[in-house]
């Protein structure tokens, strides 16, 4: 398959993990920030091409992952009002809320449909004026600009049974939160190709340069992730701490302008709470005023956000990047996809889904990086 | 059926716009015209003619037996239906036992409102799915349920086949060493299904691999090659059935991702959508599971048959841990193969 193989090359993938060999001199730690490229990572086994004291860490970029406990029993809540559609991506469905998820609601009777683009909540709307349909717009910067079209076009048809429940997050605060926090220990960065396709990555020569960490803008395919690390390693042994463009296939610095301005008309920034990791301020979108009669916290009730209960799980450390899905004593055992104790083990971006999926008991037994 | 009929008053089958109503499922007039104006005509068959409460055959040996609900949404999608689903399905489950497939049931649950179209349909191309793998449908029932009970039309065949294999197939015949031989492309099934459904509108129309696979494997039986287990890849795809067969057989298994066969346009659907190939349902595939000995010629034999054209070896049984299914992906990096946890759900982003 074109735009795939390529980058899936053995020979191309073996001459940059000896160029990273060569290059590194010093244990680095770097941060994969996306959940994509953490399940690539774990699928292809790229950690296991790279030198002793290279290691990666797994970061907070799984849209689901993040997504408060209290939005998706609010969805659920929703879900169970008669005369209610509610639409969501599919890998929010098994994301346990405090008591069950969506699809247990769905069993119940709920009427909770998987939508594949949020433009299809839009035509439910539409189709069956007599319902009122909640689309469950949840994500980082990639899924954004779609689930804002959505609204424009649900304002722009007068569309008055259409509505979003919204937990938006956004990538820069969050790395900003990781690299503050105590004992931090990420030397580098590979961001979120697919973010910055739409975003750019102006946003983050700031944070390379007041931290002092490089960040290349990484794509998905094991060689994308094998050059970012290449580049971010080079840059660490150089001293430098810049922002560098990987995956210019796809990204341009100034990013998708009219993404971001539709972006901009809809939502406004505002802050977020973070599942496992905590408040962020100015880290979310919620919906702009003008768009605010599409919020379904005004329609149903507003998500009223509690402390996060302390348990066995670790998904908070992971998602940090501070622990690994094998540092917990529950993986595998008592935790796993079919009883998971955390939602990084449930998402097909978890860490711990992704470990479970690919190592399995090997990853139990500790073996490996 | 015996007694005065009023002609002129048949509620069915003539025009367009018809729909199955309760009376086709009360076992009165408007059953009996059901079954002998749609039913009886398609599949033609001199044991469903006898009318009779069963159906009477000679299987001449051991036989192997299955059965199969089929429930699918939509009824028809490219590259076949519900209908050719309900037939190849079983027929293939046959097959799998090391039998040479013969006779069908076919049980129809009907939902109220179904166009009789539909319906004509469905039995038409189980009729032709029935000719093409050689298999007589010889009896049937036919129930129809209230509107929103069911989902337009679900089917369930029962099959009796005669066992031709001189030894037992199943995961307990497997042994360390033995070959892994997939019998064609993966994934096409699962993804036709998901795009009609789902109106994806991929360019390309990706058709069902849904397709009878008894002659492939009865040729290799009768060729003689020591196959030691065959298991279709329905539901689950490539990764259920290979770790069900190391389950049971003790035994692990391991297979290069290189080596099996995913087209572009099923493999840019399953990169989109966030699918493994690996777990995609098929319909006509199938993993042959042969003396180490006689793999060269067992596929040499598999790719003589157009459905199994495709075969290729992919991988061996060993020895380990029971049910571990490693694969190794295109880095040279080994990695767990495991069963879905749940339904495959289409990721965010």
């Amino acid at each position: 398959m074109r735009f795939r193989d390529e980058y899936r090359d053995a020979a191309a993938a073996r001459r940059l993990a000896d160029a990273i060999a060569r290059t590194a001199t010093r244990p680095w730690t770097l941060m994969e920030v996306c959940g994509g490229q953490t399940h690539a990572i774990v699928r292809f086994g790229i950690d296991e091409l790279l030198p002793d004291g290279l290691s990666l860490v797994h970061g907070p970029g799984c849209p689901v992952c993040v997504t408060p406990v209290e939005y998706v029993d609010k969805a659920i809540e929703i879900a169970g009002r008669p005369g209610v559609v509610l639409c969501s991506f599919g890998d929010m469905l098994r994301v346990p809320g405090s008591a069950g998820d969506l699809l247990a609601a769905k069993s119940r009777g709920a009427d909770v449909r998987v939508v594949y683009s949020p433009a299809d909540a839009v035509a439910i709307a539409r189709a069956e004026p007599e319902r009122e349909v909640v689309f469950f717009a949840v994500g980082f910067e990639t899924t954004a600009p779609a689930n804002a079209m959505a609204a424009v076009l649900a304002r722009r048809e007068g569309l008055g049974n259409f509505s979003m429940l919204v937990s938006h997050v956004l990538v820069p605060p969050g790395m900003r939160a990781i690299l503050e926090a105590p004992g931090n220990r990420i030397d580098g960065f590979l961001a979120a190709g697919h973010v910055c396709t739409v975003m750019g990555f102006e946003e983050y020569e700031p944070i390379a340069a007041s931290y002092r960490v490089p960040v290349v803008v990484t794509g998905f395919e094991p060689v994308d992730i094998l050059e970012g690390v290449y580049w971010c390693v080079r840059q660490l042994e150089a001293g430098r701490a810049e922002v560098e463009n990987q995956y210019a296939r796809a990204v341009r610095r100034e990013g998708n302008r009219a993404a971001m301005a539709t972006m901009r008309e809809v939502f406004r920034v505002v802050p977020r709470r973070w599942r496992g990791i905590g408040d962020i301020a100015d880290s979310g979108l919620g919906l702009a005023e003008a768009y605010a009669g599409f919020d379904a916290e005004r329609r149903f009730g507003p998500v009223l956000l509690e402390a996060e209960a302390a348990g066995e799980c670790i998904s908070g450390a992971v998602l940090r990047g501070e622990r690994r899905p094998t540092d917990c004593p529950a993986f595998g055992t008592r935790c796993t996809p079919e009883h998971p104790l955390g939602v990084t083990m449930v998402s097909s971006e978890g860490a711990c889904a992704a470990y479970y999926r690919y190592r399995g008991a090997a990853a139990v037994a500790g073996g490996r990086r | 059926m015996s007694g005065p009929e009023f002609p002129m008053s048949c509620p069915l089958p003539t025009g367009d716009g018809e729909t199955v109503q309760m009376a086709h499922g009360g076992g009165g007039r408007a059953m009996a015209r059901l079954l002998d104006t749609v039913i009886r005509p398609a599949f033609d068959d001199a044991e469903l003619d006898r009318r009779h409460d069963g159906a009477v055959v000679e299987v001449g040996g051991p036989a192997a037996f299955t059965t199969d609900s089929y429930v699918v949404r939509p009824l028809f999608f490219p590259g076949g239906d519900i209908g050719t689903l309900a037939v190849y399905g079983t027929v293939n489950d046959l097959a799998m036992c090391g039998a040479r497939p013969l006779y069908l049931s076919v049980g129809l649950i009907l939902e109220e409102g179904l166009p009789l179209d539909t319906l004509r349909r469905a039995v038409a191309s189980m009729r032709d799915a029935a000719r093409a793998a050689g298999v007589r449908l010889v009896t049937g029932d036919t129930k129809v349920v209230d509107r929103g009970k069911a989902d337009g039309l679900f089917v369930n065949t029962a099959g009796i086949g005669r066992v031709v294999a001189p030894a037992p197939v199943g995961p307990a015949a497997v042994r360390s060493g033995d070959a892994v031989i997939l019998s064609g492309d993966i994934g096409r099934h699962g993804m036709a299904v998901m795009a009609a459904r789902e109106n994806l509108g991929f360019e390309t129309v990706i058709e069902s691999d849904c397709a009878p696979v008894a002659a492939p494997v009865l040729t290799l039986l009768e060729a003689g090659v020591a196959v030691h287990c065959l298991r279709d890849l329905t539901r689950g795809g490539l990764a259920s059935a290979a770790v069900e067969i190391a389950e049971t057989a003790g035994l692990a298994l391991a297979f290069d991702e290189a080596a099996v066969p995913v087209r572009d346009d099923v493999a840019a659907a399953c990169e989109l959508l966030g699918l493994d190939p690996l777990h995609v349902a098929n319909e006509g595939r199938f993993l042959a599971i042969v003396d180490p000995a006689d793999v060269d010629r067992a596929v040499a034999i598999l790719r003589d048959h157009p459905v199994s054209a495709g075969a290729v070896a992919i991988g061996e049984v060993r020895d380990g841990p029971a049910g571990r299914v490693t694969c190794r992906g295109p880095l040279g990096v080994d990695r767990v193969v495991d069963m879905l946890s749940g339904e495959q759900l289409p990721r965010i982003c």
